[in-house]
């Protein structure tokens, strides 16, 4: 890719008055030696993907394996569709549908990463529910792919994308940064406009971490997903109007890695702290442990692989 | 960059719950099958770390067993795969691995199949669904299957690796990435080899021709689910 940094991707895109999506296309084109056509045609048909999640979640009661979760998404939707909810219907149904897909995600349904699947709620989300609204067409939200995508991009290789490494502020943070920035390209914004809304939206996720009860994506990462669309939303409107992130975003992201290094491996997706390690929990843990064989250690001699770097 | 096209930020598409716990573990499985070349007939898989603590909430049994039943990371089967494994007579067992792993999230996986023929892999999934294989046959060399990657088992004797070489280039194939691991001097030896490009039939026909190399194999994740064009 031409570009490192998000002021480089917004700089390409002004200098050669391109959407970040246009790119974005054409990047990826270069680097993996495909037709744009081809490329499109697979955002595409998971732009379709992320629609049937959406209608699935909202169509059945989603229940998790381990039980813990579900059936969240529909009441949601019901409060927009009967009644007044306080966030107005936007943020709500953005809310219900990114539910709906996280919920999707945890019974075992299908989904796309964006960028994880313990964020796969946020994007969808924002884009199927703004889809509605707005009336847009499937291509001007797979263009919007593509914007979040270089976001991604940008923010994965000069931070993190996993919980595991830098907490949820990686997964979830980095989720609405790029729906943030997506949206404000996909209603006219400039890219400059969408790069402070990046910073913006991940200033407000910094230092957020990753403590999933029993480690499942489940508690609290599907309420997050929630939430998160709809800051993903209000990040976008303030980019919109204006509003310029004081601290450049690619330093809000560098930030993002400080803090993530920083951050005691027990908020890293271990179950090992944070609300996992509650009263409850713990009971919750306890619970589904209940009656569960652990594994028998294997019986031959054991390895001797050498502990490498933790990618 | 350790993150390299837009499909590894926006995809894979993959039945949940986690990227790193499930499309991952499908991706070992689906290398480990890709290895042995056939239907296995039993399989030994020992998890480590993250694997043996929440495998059973992510479903990692699930994908793994996915994986060495061919299946594509968005493959709805994969949370019957345990059941249609066992009704197509593949016998999957699992044990808590022992000792050092290179990773959290790691697998290890020994098959056999009805022929005799038989593969080992360890792999480790490092996050968003992209997985790294640290070990094959026993042999130290690493691939991640995003790439096409021939996968060569040969004796080890001066000249064989500039042969393999000379036939890739000859083809005007790159070589993105290249590993080599021996079992001892002058005994067996693996290169594992990572693509630009998918080689063709008449060219694994001319590397499996070279003198000294016992056996090709194509390692490629692209097969099911189209993450990487």
């Amino acid at each position: 890719m031409r570009f490192r940094t998000l002021k480089e991707l917004a700089e390409i895109s002004g200098a050669e008055n391109k959407t970040l999506a246009e790119v974005m296309i054409e990047d990826q084109a270069a680097e993996t030696g495909a037709s744009p056509e081809t490329i499109v045609a697979q955002m595409a048909d998971y732009y379709q993907k992320m629609k049937e999640a959406v209608r699935i979640g909202l169509s059945e009661q989603n229940v998790s394996r381990s039980g813990l979760s579900g059936g969240d998404a529909v009441k949601v939707l019901d409060l927009v569709e009967n009644g007044t909810p306080s966030s107005g219907d936007p943020s709500s149904r953005a809310m219900a549908y990114a539910l709906a897909v996280s919920e999707v995600n945890a019974s075992m349904g299908r989904i796309i990463a964006t960028p994880t699947a313990g964020s796969c709620g946020i994007i969808p989300g924002v884009f199927v529910s703004s889809q509605e609204r707005f009336g847009w067409s499937d291509e001007h939200m797979v263009n919007g792919l593509f914007a979040a995508g270089a976001i991604g991009y940008v923010i994965a290789n000069n931070s993190f994308i996993s919980g595991a490494e830098g907490g949820c502020q990686a997964e979830v943070g980095s989720a609405i940064g790029m729906a943030a920035g997506a949206m404000v390209e996909l209603r006219g914004g400039s890219a400059e406009q969408a790069m402070h809304a990046v910073g913006l939206a991940l200033k407000n996720t910094l230092g957020l971490i990753c403590d999933p009860v029993a480690g499942l994506v489940e508690i609290p990462c599907i309420v997050r997903n929630g939430l998160g669309a709809v800051n993903a939303l209000a990040a976008a409107d303030m980019g919109l109007a204006g509003v310029r992130s004081a601290i450049p975003s690619d330093e809000v992201v560098s930030v993002m890695l400080e803090v993530g290094a920083a951050m005691p491996s027990g908020h890293r997706e271990t179950g090992q702290g944070g609300l996992a390690q509650t009263p409850t929990g713990r009971k919750l843990t306890e619970g589904l442990m209940r009656g569960r064989k652990p594994l028998e250690p294997e019986t031959e001699e054991p390895r001797a692989v050498q502990a490498e770097t933790v990618e | 960059m350790r993150f390299k096209n837009v499909f590894s930020i926006i995809g894979p598409s993959m039945v949940g719950p986690s990227s790193s716990h499930t499309a991952g573990a499908v991706r070992i499985g689906l290398i480990a099958r890709q290895l042995l070349g056939t239907k296995p007939s039993s399989v030994k898989i020992a998890l480590y770390g993250s694997f043996a603590e929440t495998y059973w909430g992510h479903g990692t049994d699930l994908a793994l067993a996915g994986g060495l039943l061919g299946y594509a990371t968005d493959d709805a089967r994969v949370a019957e795969a345990l059941e249609e494994a066992e009704r197509l007579g593949i016998e999957i067992t699992f044990v808590k691995g022992v000792g050092m792993a290179p990773h959290p999230n790691t697998a290890k996986l020994e098959l056999k199949a009805e022929n005799g023929r038989t593969a080992q892999v360890l792999g480790a999934s490092i996050g968003g669904g992209t997985v790294m294989i640290h070990e094959m046959n026993g042999f130290d060399v690493r691939c991640s299957g995003e790439y096409p990657t021939i996968v060569v088992l040969h004796d080890d004797r001066p000249g064989v690796i500039a042969s393999l070489t000379a036939v890739l280039g000859a083809s005007d194939t790159n070589i993105g990435y290249m590993g080599v691991d021996r079992k001892g001097r002058s005994a067996e030896a693996m290169t594992v080899m990572e693509l630009d490009s998918v080689p063709d039939q008449r060219l694994l026909t001319q590397l499996r021709q070279i003198e000294d190399v016992k056996e090709v194999t194509v390692i490629h994740l692209n097969g099911g689910e189209a993450k990487h064009q």
